[in-house]
């Protein structure tokens, strides 16, 4: 199958995706009790009904559900996601503002707990029982079972503020007014942290899985080849045996970005990173649906988009996939 | 004596605060900028059309008030130079300062305060504030009268703080509904700071109002509000000086705040907002709708270990429905301390004996859901406390606010948990909840189902009372007869604090941080 028209269908199959995520949400944010018009009600210390009625008419929620899925539906095929409830505001300006750090949080992890892991995963497996293996197995099963909020709120407390190197919360300083490269080093400084404890939530299966595919991939005949033809042990491992055991890390690349994104969620909370995680978890308790279904409409496409290019990179780092295993 | 005449002097007030705060402050330094910590973010930035301390504190920044209000409850001039009461008390003539100006530069004329008025009457959620408003009159520039359908002792402070920003008339009267008016994300007004970014949720940017009318001031180059929501996170963004300011509300915290050298921590500030922590009977449903039962729960809590032991000794005693630091507070109302023999007494009287394992009956509680640092292990407590005298209590957490909400509105509760504010005066935030004629099917009306005719008496006298003694004198009534009936337990004030670096000069009145700041600074450089 041509590569182009293999893209062009998945993203039909994306797009039929997306509006299912779409609908199926908005069935159970509206199977929660209450509405928007509560949650305003509690943030202005308490309104009169009629007050209520007016704000429940202005975002149509007194119509029938049917109907306001309808309403929804035809709105966002014309590209419109509406206003949030909570902030007045276009919602795809509100996403488009948090875009931005979610993708750079979650990508930072990801990069962070690839090489991270699959380091120490090729080192673990040259010496398979080495107290270097049992290290890894531990560090990395410990970050993974942590919940990601403590592991986040512990490296704050060690970080920015028992050893005052890194900033507590926020992508940007309060006070910090520049531009350009002092800017983009001012956002660095805040990513190192949620990117870490983010990051260490999923490094544990990097490191086991490229552990596993390394000593699986050692044993192998043309490795054997490889040091008989006299190569240095870094080159048969780096060069000759981790191409070949990368195949399945890449694959869990992909499939991990959605966990990574929902990861971010509370990550971004924990460290008030400006991303859409966080956008996500206000509107859920705000049930500003326009909001909430917006975010989850945009992170499927991210998730979409990311395996696809999981699919391009597996077909080409492995050339049998491209021609069909012929 | 009734004050039928009563002719304030605001001049005169201001210029003897201002000869005491000078006297033990040292000379006023310009510059430098603020960093608050806020965890709530607000919808918008107009405080006239929307409530809450979120939406207040950038509010009151931004838009200047007539009045403002200090610690002592004592009022003096803002955008208001001097004011007078009518002889009859129905109406209340404003003399606006002629040099202020907002901040996109048309000046600030009655108009646009008439105009302020009655879109807060129309708009705002705290309906009595302007209630008895039938209109404001305009006879010059700087002239605004306030006309009343009958006296409104709740006025003045009505017009103070974010309950009254004056907002112009020349970009809000152009038809829009000006509860979605776009200009609410960019708010002009003609307080000390004007807005430069607003990034929702994330951060309110304000700078120095050069323009601004009173001369000199604001001394802060700008105030950076950096919205945090999660409650842990913000304490220790103020524990590492990336925040300078900050408002506290669990205890712990508060704890942990106080020990760091260079921070102020005070409970200072909240005497407007009157937060109070409260467990409320559902009045219509049996077994609470028998006094003696809702009595028997108040003699089965021990205050002093709530107070001491769960709330670390940092919140303040609440015996009753008005703040303990309101001047209407009336220390006399009766008052329950632990008596589980009472406690017992009273439900075998009300015809509840004990079963064979030493039931009595089961009762509900709900708890408001966020607010779980704030309300401390208290429901826990009451639950084990409650079982002592033989009610056993079955807590309904809701999983977020609307599901709480619902159950209140609805009335599908039988005790609830919550945090309920004050708002400066009674008529505004007390009144609401134990009027007979507010009982409605929305949250903090009167939800609890409370009757009782000489209580709807009271408050409707005392809404309409100007001579501070015999208004005071309703309100203790008011207190003894909600005390001996208990709509509701109050069980404490809520610890909120203020917290912030010790360099910072920062004058607290009732309103705290939702008052203007311009006249806060630093001492030092940071």
């Amino acid at each position: 199958m041509g590569s182009a028209r293999y893209i062009v269908q998945r993203l039909i199959y994306g797009l039929i995706l997306m509006i299912g995520v779409v609908v199926l949400n908005f069935f159970l944010i509206h199977a929660a009790p209450g509405d928007a018009a509560e949650v305003i009600a509690g943030e202005m210390g308490g309104i009169t009904e009629e007050m209520m009625a007016q704000i429940r008419a202005r975002y149509g929620l007194d119509q029938p559900i049917i109907v306001q899925l309808w309403t929804y539906l035809s709105q966002i095929l014309t590209g419109d996601l509406g206003m949030s409830y909570h902030f007045n505001r276009p919602v795809t300006e509100l996403i488009l503002q948090r875009l931005g750090p979610t993708i750079l949080l979650a990508l930072s992890a990801q990069i962070f707990a690839m090489i991270i892991g699959t380091v120490l995963g090729v080192l673990a497996s040259r010496k398979p029982n080495g107290p270097l293996s049992g290290f890894v197995a531990v560090f990395s099963t410990v970050g993974y079972a942590a919940p990601v909020f403590w592991t986040g709120l512990m490296l704050v407390i060690l970080f920015a503020v028992v050893i005052p190197i890194f900033p507590v919360e926020g992508m940007v300083s309060a006070r910090f007014r520049g531009t350009g490269w002092a800017y983009a080093m001012n956002v660095l400084w805040h990513l190192v942290l949620p990117a870490a404890t983010l990051g260490i939530l999923f490094l544990a299966q990097y490191a086991r899985l490229s552990r596993a595919s390394m000593i699986e991939v050692l044993g192998a005949d043309y490795i054997r080849t490889a040091r008989a033809k006299g190569l240095g042990e870094g080159r048969v491992t780096f060069h000759h045996a981790l191409r070949n055991a990368v195949l399945p890390i890449l694959t869990v690349a992909g499939i991990q970005f959605g966990n990574l994104i929902s990861g971010a969620l509370l990550v971004e909370t924990v460290f008030n990173w400006p991303g859409m995680g966080r956008l996500a978890f206000d509107s859920v308790l705000r049930r500003d649906y326009p909001t909430l279904l917006g975010v989850l409409f945009f992170a499927s496409a991210v998730v979409v988009i990311a395996n696809l290019l999981t699919d391009l990179s597996y077909r080409y780092a492995d050339p049998r996939i491209r021609t069909g295993g012929r | 004596m009734r004050l039928t005449r009563r002719v304030l002097l605001g001049v005169a007030a201001s210029a003897l605060a201002l000869g005491a705060a000078m006297a033990h402050a040292q000379t006023p330094r310009r510059g430098g900028e603020l960093v608050i910590v806020s965890g709530e973010n607000p919808r918008h930035l107009n405080p006239a059309v929307q409530s809450g301390v979120a939406t207040a504190v950038p509010g009151t920044q931004i838009f200047a008030s007539p009045l403002r209000v200090d610690a002592d409850w004592q009022f003096h001039p803002y955008l208001a130079q001097s004011w007078e009461w009518s002889d009859d008390g129905l109406a209340l003539t404003l003399n606006l300062v002629e040099n202020a100006r907002f901040h996109d530069g048309v000046p600030v004329t009655s108009a646009d305060v008439a105009f302020s008025i009655m879109t807060i009457k129309a708009n705002h959620p705290f309906q009595t504030m302007f209630g008895p408003v039938e209109a404001v009159d305009t006879p010059d520039e700087h002239t605004a009268v306030i006309r009343l359908s009958q006296p409104h002792p709740a006025l003045l402070l009505a017009l103070t703080g974010a309950l009254c920003p004056i907002i112009p008339a020349h970009v809000y009267g152009d038809g829009q509904a000006v509860r979605e008016h776009p200009a609410n994300n960019a708010p002009v007004g003609s307080g000390p700071f004007r807005l430069a970014e607003y990034r929702p949720g994330e951060q309110i940017t304000l700078v120095r109002n050069d323009d601004f009318f009173l001369e000199g001031r604001p001394y802060l180059d700008g105030i950076t509000i950096r919205i945090v929501r999660d409650a842990a996170t913000a304490t220790l963004s103020l524990e590492s000086g990336e925040a300078d300011v900050g408002m506290v509300t669990d205890a712990s915290s508060i704890s942990r705040l106080g020990a760091i050298d260079g921070l102020t921590v005070t409970p200072r500030g909240f005497e407007g907002i009157g937060p109070i922590q409260w467990l409320a009977f559902n009045t219509r449903v049996a077994p609470l709708d028998d006094v003696r039962v809702r009595q028997a729960i108040a003699y089965a809590i021990d205050r002093d270990f709530v107070l001491n032991a769960l709330m670390r000794g940092v919140a303040a005693s609440q015996p009753g429905p008005i703040i303990a630091s309101s001047p209407f507070y009336n220390a006399d109302m009766p008052q329950y301390s632990l008596d589980l023999d009472r406690a017992n007494a009273l439900l075998d009287e009300a015809g509840h004996p004990r079963g064979t394992d030493g039931t009595r009956f089961t009762l509900t509680m709900e708890t408001v859901p966020g607010r779980d640092a704030a309300l401390g292990n208290v429901p826990e407590y009451l639950r084990s406390q409650l079982r002592e005298v033989g009610i056993n209590v079955e807590l309904r957490a809701s999983p977020d606010f609307p599901t709480w909400a619902g159950h209140l509105a609805s009335g599908d509760f039988q005790m609830s948990m919550d945090i309920v504010f004050n708002w400066g005066d009674p008529v505004i935030g007390v009144h609401r909840t134990y009027l007979s004629s507010n009982i409605r099917e929305v949250i903090w009306s009167n939800t609890q189902g409370y009757r009782n005719d000489r209580v709807d008496e009271l408050l409707a006298l005392a809404g309409q009372e100007t001579d501070m003694a015999q208004r005071t004198a309703y309100y203790a009534e008011f207190q003894d007869i909600v005390g001996e009936e208990l709509p509701v337990y109050w069980v404490n004030a809520l610890p909120y604090h203020h917290v912030f670096d010790n360099r910072i000069e920062l004058p607290l009145s009732i309103w705290g941080l939702m008052q203007s700041m311009d006249e806060v600074y630093w001492t030092e450089d940071r």
